[in-house]
């Protein structure tokens, strides 16, 4: 077995809306999807943002097309409106997520 | 088969971004529309200030840029325009379209003003139920700067039925903008949910522009694309059956692949079970890609559900104040001076008891991924970056105090530690949302078409 960066198998794109982000997490093999789906959990993704305040973390699959989809609410510290971070939309967050480590075969 | 293509995703897109989706539509020969997004929740806001600064502005300031080497080409062609580039002054846009027109030679270009989308005077917003808003908006004494609602397709539809060359709305939904055009082209009926659906997924694909090209997906050495400095903007081939492909212009960069439709097709996207427009709730739970050639993806298994009884209105209020300001240090015991910095300016900030909330980002070491408090950059072990930027970042309900804030960082150019240079500093005002839902009886729109030469 061997730990590895999301980085090395999956790529994203952050998104938002408000004060929540969503981030897709896309396997660039569909052999990893069902890795990801155990490996990849909303309360992983919720501790990456929790020093920001993240609250909760909801997971969407979508087995068809071989891609996740999570939301993490309060992500942003108020989001492009009310937050001081030079990233207000949360648009660099997917880079985070692909800093998460999996364990693959 | 018809064509929809997109010439910008936001305002301040790539301004010739365009010209090659219009040659690609025209060399194709085949019915087509361009459209053109550049309308955020906040930038109607912006405009709004604008046009209270001079009442023939509030619309996209990059407008008449973006048109003019397109407009004669898709009046000639038969390609009509659609854009929420109208922003807070649809009308005034419409003058400055009629005039370029004017100047080209085609004073015979029909332009079509879609009003109604600017609620500010005609809804008791205090009435409604708020949807969502931003926590830190107080809710009886923000002053509104601007309240619109996200209208769908309907407009547009009478807008193209009634011969525009050119559409231009305000607020709408962004899939409206492709839903239209495929509705007056192919007589979709208002509530034929499956085939909206194909539109509102092809608005969805196409409303961020390059971004379904290889537009922020690009990764040197992980996901290359060619020529990113020339990213193709996208094409949506939809079919009367309701089939849909996404692809770019052949003579640019960029690419169209399953990776990047995927990560559009996601983007700011929340249950995948039910996207909501105003047209449509798009469902992409059955949905499967293809990629049928070089930069190009069908999509498949799309479905759609009735479209909400409620629209959104987003209102804007007018926020707090923020400042900022930046320093570089460099070389050794860069990480270092730059922490003791970061200490010194939010002690700066107690000394002189300015009311702001403050924040420091160490760039290089930590920033877009720290949170206020700066628990990354504070925790980080590591190797001394060899630059590193300090951002002071306040905010405040006083403009004073958010300038002195961001002058202190100005201040470091003497009082700093060794070696401190390259000062930067500003102060903005800031714009907060809140959302509602109102019926669509509430939200009547107005469609009105004259040619260039008339609005003389």
């Amino acid at each position: 077995m061997l730990e590895i960066k999301l980085y090395e198998i999956a790529h994203s794109r952050a998104g938002d809306k408000g004060n929540r982000s969503n981030l897709s997490l896309i396997p660039y093999d569909p052999a990893h999807y069902d890795l990801i789906g155990e490996q990849v959990t909303e309360a992983r993704v919720l501790a990456l943002f929790e020093h920001r305040g993240a609250t909760s973390c909801k997971r969407y699959d979508l087995p068809l097309l071989h891609a996740f989809n999570f939301i993490v609410d309060d992500a942003l510290e108020g989001g492009v409106n009310g937050s001081l971070n030079l990233d207000g939309h949360g648009k660099t967050a997917s880079s985070r997520l692909l800093s998460l480590t999996v364990t693959v075969p | 088969m018809f064509l929809v293509g997109n010439g910008a995703g936001f305002s301040g897109d790539r301004v010739d971004a365009p010209i090659p989706v219009v040659r690609s539509l025209i060399r194709r020969g085949l019915p087509a529309a361009l459209f053109f997004e550049t309308l955020g929740e906040r930038t109607v806001a912006l405009a709004q200030l604008e046009r209270r600064r001079d009442p023939e502005l509030g619309y996209e300031p990059m407008l008449e840029r973006l048109l003019e080497p397109i407009l004669a080409d898709c009046f000639h062609h038969g390609i009509p325009i659609l854009g929420n580039f109208g922003a807070a002054n649809p009308p005034a846009a419409a003058r400055c379209i009629a005039a370029l027109a004017r100047r080209l030679g085609l004073p015979e270009l029909r332009i079509a003003t879609v009003t109604g989308d600017d609620v500010a005077g005609s809804i008791d917003l205090a009435t409604l139920a708020i949807h969502e808003a931003d926590s830190n908006l107080r809710a009886d004494d923000a002053k509104l700067v601007a309240a619109n609602a996200y209208i769908g397709a309907e407009p547009l539809v009478e807008a193209l039925r009634g011969g525009a060359h050119v559409v231009v709305a305000g607020r709408t939904s962004d899939p409206a903008l492709a839903i239209a055009p495929l509705i007056a082209h192919y007589g979709w009926a208002f509530d034929d949910w499956e085939k909206l659906a194909v539109g509102a997924a092809a608005g969805h694909l196409l409303e961020c522009g390059s971004q379904v090209c290889g537009g922020v997906f690009w990764d040197p050495g992980r996901k290359d694309i060619p020529d990113p400095a020339n990213i193709g903007f996208p094409i949506a081939e939809v079919g009367p059956d309701g089939s849909l492909t996404i692809t770019k212009p052949e003579d640019t960069g960029g690419l169209v692949d399953l990776r990047t439709v995927k990560e559009q097709l996601l983007y700011e996207l929340h249950d995948p079970a039910a996207y909501i427009t105003p047209d449509v709730v798009l469902d992409i739970t059955g949905c499967t890609l293809e990629q049928t050639g070089q930069d190009r993806v069908a999509l498949l298994g799309l479905a759609g559900k009735p479209a909400p009884e409620m629209l959104k209105v987003t209102a804007c209020f007018e926020g707090s104040w923020l400042g900022e300001g930046e320093v570089s240090v460099a070389g050794p015991n860069a990480l270092a001076r730059a922490r003791a910095t970061a200490d010194v300016l939010l002690r700066r900030m107690e000394m002189r008891g300015l009311r702001v909330r403050s924040r420091v980002d160490l760039i290089g070491v930590a920033s877009v991924h720290d949170s206020d408090d700066g628990a990354l950059w504070r925790a980080y072990v590591g190797p001394e970056p060899e630059e590193i930027r300090i951002r002071l970042a306040v905010e405040g309900e006083h403009r004073d105090d958010c300038d002195q804030a961001a002058r202190e960082v100005l201040a470091l150019l003497c009082c700093g530690p060794a070696g401190t240079g390259g000062a930067r500093w500003r102060v903005t005002p800031r714009i907060l949302t809140r959302s509602y839902l109102v019926p669509r009886a509430m939200v009547p729109t107005t469609v009105t078409i004259r040619t260039a030469r008339e609005m003389n």
